[in-house]
C-alpha cells in the first residue's frame, strides 16, 4: 500500500480538487515546474533558434540544443545516440516509416509488427508495406498479454512494437525482443510513449534502434515529442519534412541538407515545448523512477485487488503485476464501455473507452471495446477507490442489484 | 442531471423494438468504428407510411435507447413527417434552435437534448436517426 500523494505538485488540482483522473496514457497532467518554466521561457528567453546572431537566438539555441542532451541523459543513451526532436511519437513513428523504413524494405520483405502496437506504429508501416509490396505480419498475443506465436524470420527487415503496450498494459521483454530481431538482421522501432516516465529506462543495457516517445505523456507539454536513435542509422536516412533550418545549401534546382539530427526538424522548432520537457525531465528525476515505478505498481497492485474482488469485472492484461504497466484495461458484464465511461463522468471519475488506438488488437481479442484506467505519480489509493465505487454505481444506475 | 434516466434504461433493456422485421422493404445498417455500435434499422413502408420498424445488433445504452425512442416515435407516420422528427432530433442534439412545436413531437426523444453537451456521445444518440435519414433519402 502507498500512503503517497504529490497532487499539490500539479496546479490542475487546485482548479478541480475533487477530480479523479484516470487517463494518464492518453495525457498526463502538468507538474507546476512545468507550467512555471515554459511560461518563464516566453517571459525571458523567447527567440527563433538557430537563426539569429542576437543574445536571444543565442539563448534559445542553448536551450534548444541542451534538450537533445538531456533526453540522452535520461535515457542512458551514450554518443552513439541523437535525439530528434518531433510534435509527439506519432511525427517520429511516421518520420521512421518514410525514411528509413521506405529506403531500407523491398518487395517480398517482412515487416514485423506487435499485434498491441497503437495505431501510430501500425498505420505509418501499412502505408510502406503497400508501396514497397513489403509483407506485413503480425506476432499474436491473447488476452493475457503473451505472445501466440513467433512472426519474425528471416526476412524480417523491421520489428515494431511498444515497449508497454496501451490495450493490455504488458511490459514487452524489450531484451530478448530487441535480441530476436537482431539475430535475423532486422531493425527494431521501439514506440516508448507508455514506458518513458514510468520506469527506468537504461539504452547502456539494450541495444536499442529507434526509439520514439510523446513529451506530453510524461508530464511535459502537449506538442512536443521525439526520436532517438542510433547515429549511424540516421545518418543514412533521407529527410523526412523539408524547409528551413534543414538544409545546408539551397539553389534554384537542387538542395544539400543539414545532418543529424537537424536534417530532420524543418521550420522553426519548439523551443518552450523543449524547456518543458527539460522541466518534466527534473522533475521525474527529482522523485526517480525507481519510486515512480513502485507507486504505480502498488496502484495497480490495489486496483487488480479490488477489481478482481467484483464477479463482473472481467480484466485483461498480464496476471503478473511485473509485468504490467500504468494501466489496467477491462470490461463490466452489461454495460458497454461508453456507458461505463459516462457514468463514471457523472462521478467525476475521468476513464478511456473504446479501442485505445488499437483496433487490430482489440479484434484479435474478440472485443469491440473495452475500458482503460491509466495512472501516474500524482494518483493515489484513494483515487482507485473512488473508481471502484463509480462502478458499482454504473451497476446500480443499469439495475444490477450486486452482493459484495 | 444523468443521461440515464429510467426511460433510457427501460429502452435499452426491455428490448422493446429489437427484433427481426418480417417483410421489411427498407435495411439500413449504421456503425461508429470508435465505440463498437453496430445497429441495423429495418422499416416497412407501405404508401409513403411507415407500418413498421425495427432494429438488431449491439451497441451502448444510449445508442440503443435511441434507436428505440425513435422507432416508436415514426411508426404510422407518413415518410415527410418522420423527416421532419427525424432533421428536429439532429438539428436538438447539435444544440441548434428548434421550434415548439417540434420539440412536442420529439416526445420521449427529448431526452437526448443533453446529447448537445456530451459531445462524444452525439455519435452513439444519433446512430439509428442517420440509419432512418438514410432511409427516407434513397426514397
Amino acid at each position: 500500500m502507498t500512503t503517497m500523494n504529490h497532487k499539490g505538485d500539479f496546479p490542475i488540482y487546485e482548479t478541480h480538487p475533487g477530480m479523479v483522473y484516470l487517463d494518464h496514457a492518453a495525457t498526463s497532467h502538468k507538474p507546476d515546474i512545468v507550467t512555471r518554466r515554459t511560461e518563464s521561457y516566453y517571459k525571458t528567453s523567447n527567440s527563433s533558434p538557430h537563426r539569429g546572431a542576437y543574445l536571444l537566438s543565442v539563448k534559445s539555441t542553448e536551450l534548444y540544443d541542451r534538450g537533445r542532451k538531456e533526453v540522452l541523459d535520461f535515457l542512458g543513451a551514450d554518443e552513439r545516440y541523437s535525439t530528434v526532436f518531433t510534435k509527439n511519437a506519432t511525427e517520429a513513428l511516421n518520420l521512421i516509416a518514410q525514411t528509413h523504413v521506405m529506403e531500407n524494405v523491398k518487395a517480398g520483405d517482412e515487416i514485423c509488427v506487435s499485434i498491441d502496437a497503437h495505431h501510430s506504429v501500425i498505420v505509418p508501416l501499412q502505408l510502406v508495406a503497400k508501396r514497397k509490396g513489403a509483407i506485413l505480419k503480425y506476432l499474436y498475443l491473447d488476452r493475457t498479454g503473451t505472445f501466440e506465436n513467433d512472426a519474425i524470420t528471416a526476412k524480417t527487415k523491421i520489428l515494431a512494437l511498444p515497449w508497454i503496450s496501451n490495450g493490455l498494459g504488458k511490459i514487452h521483454d524489450v531484451k530478448a525482443l530487441l535480441k530476436r530481431a537482431h539475430d535475423v538482421g532486422a531493425v527494431v522501432i521501439l514506440d516508448g510513449a507508455q514506458a518513458i516516465g514510468h520506469i527506468p529506462i537504461d539504452f547502456a543495457e539494450l541495444d536499442v534502434d529507434f526509439f520514439t516517445f510523446s513529451g506530453h505523456k510524461m508530464y511535459a507539454p502537449q506538442g512536443i515529442g521525439g526520436l532517438v536513435a542510433k547515429k549511424e542509422l540516421l545518418e543514412a536516412m533521407p529527410p523526412f519534412l523539408t524547409g528551413g533550418d534543414m538544409i545546408e545549401y539551397v539553389t534554384e534546382q537542387t538542395t544539400t541538407y543539414a545532418g543529424v539530427p537537424e536534417r530532420f526538424e524543418a521550420g522553426t522548432q519548439n523551443v518552450a515545448g523543449v524547456v518543458g520537457l527539460m522541466a518534466a525531465i527534473d522533475y521525474i528525476k527529482s522523485y526517480g523512477l525507481t519510486k515512480i515505478h513502485e507507486h504505480e505498481m502498488a496502484l495497480t497492485s490495489y486496483a487488480l485487488e479490488k477489481l478482481k474482488a467484483l464477479p463482473f469485472i472481467e480484466i485483461y492484461g498480464p496476471e503478473d503485476i511485473s509485468k504490467r504497466g500504468a494501466l489496467i484495461t477491462f470490461n463490466v458484464e452489461g454495460i458497454h464501455p461508453h456507458d461505463v465511461a459516462s457514468l463514471l463522468d457523472e462521478k467525476w471519475v475521468s476513464i478511456r473507452a473504446g479501442h485505445h488506438c488499437t483496433q487490430p488488437l482489440m479484434k484479435h481479442l474478440e472485443l469491440s471495446a473495452s475500458c482503460r484506467v491509466s495512472y501516474g505519480f500524482y494518483n493515489t489509493i484513494e483515487d482507485i477507490d473512488k473508481f471502484v465505487d463509480a462502478v458499482k454505481y454504473a451497476r446500480e444506475v443499469f439495475g444490477y442489484v450486486d452482493v459484495y | 442531471m444523468s443521461m440515464y434516466t429510467e426511460t433510457i434504461m427501460w429502452h435499452n433493456q426491455s428490448g422493446h423494438n429489437k427484433r427481426p422485421l418480417e417483410g421489411a422493404t427498407h435495411v439500413e445498417r449504421g456503425n461508429n468504428p470508435n465505440c463498437g455500435d453496430d445497429l441495423s434499422l429495418e422499416v416497412t413502408l407501405e404508401n409513403g407510411v411507415i407500418k413498421d420498424a425495427a432494429f438488431s445488433g449491439s451497441g451502448c445504452a444510449i445508442s440503443q435507447a435511441s434507436i428505440s425512442i425513435m422507432i416508436d416515435l415514426i411508426k404510422d407516420k407518413a415518410v415527410m413527417d418522420a423527416k421532419k422528427i427525424c432533421d428536429a432530433y439532429l438539428s436538438m442534439v447539435k444544440g441548434e434552435s428548434v421550434s415548439e412545436e417540434m420539440v412536442d413531437a420529439l416526445e420521449d426523444a427529448q431526452i437526448f437534448e443533453g446529447l448537445s453537451k456530451m459531445p462524444a456521445r452525439v455519435k452513439c444518440g444519433t446512430l439509428g436517426w442517420h440509419c432512418l435519414k438514410t432511409v427516407i433519402n434513397q426514397l
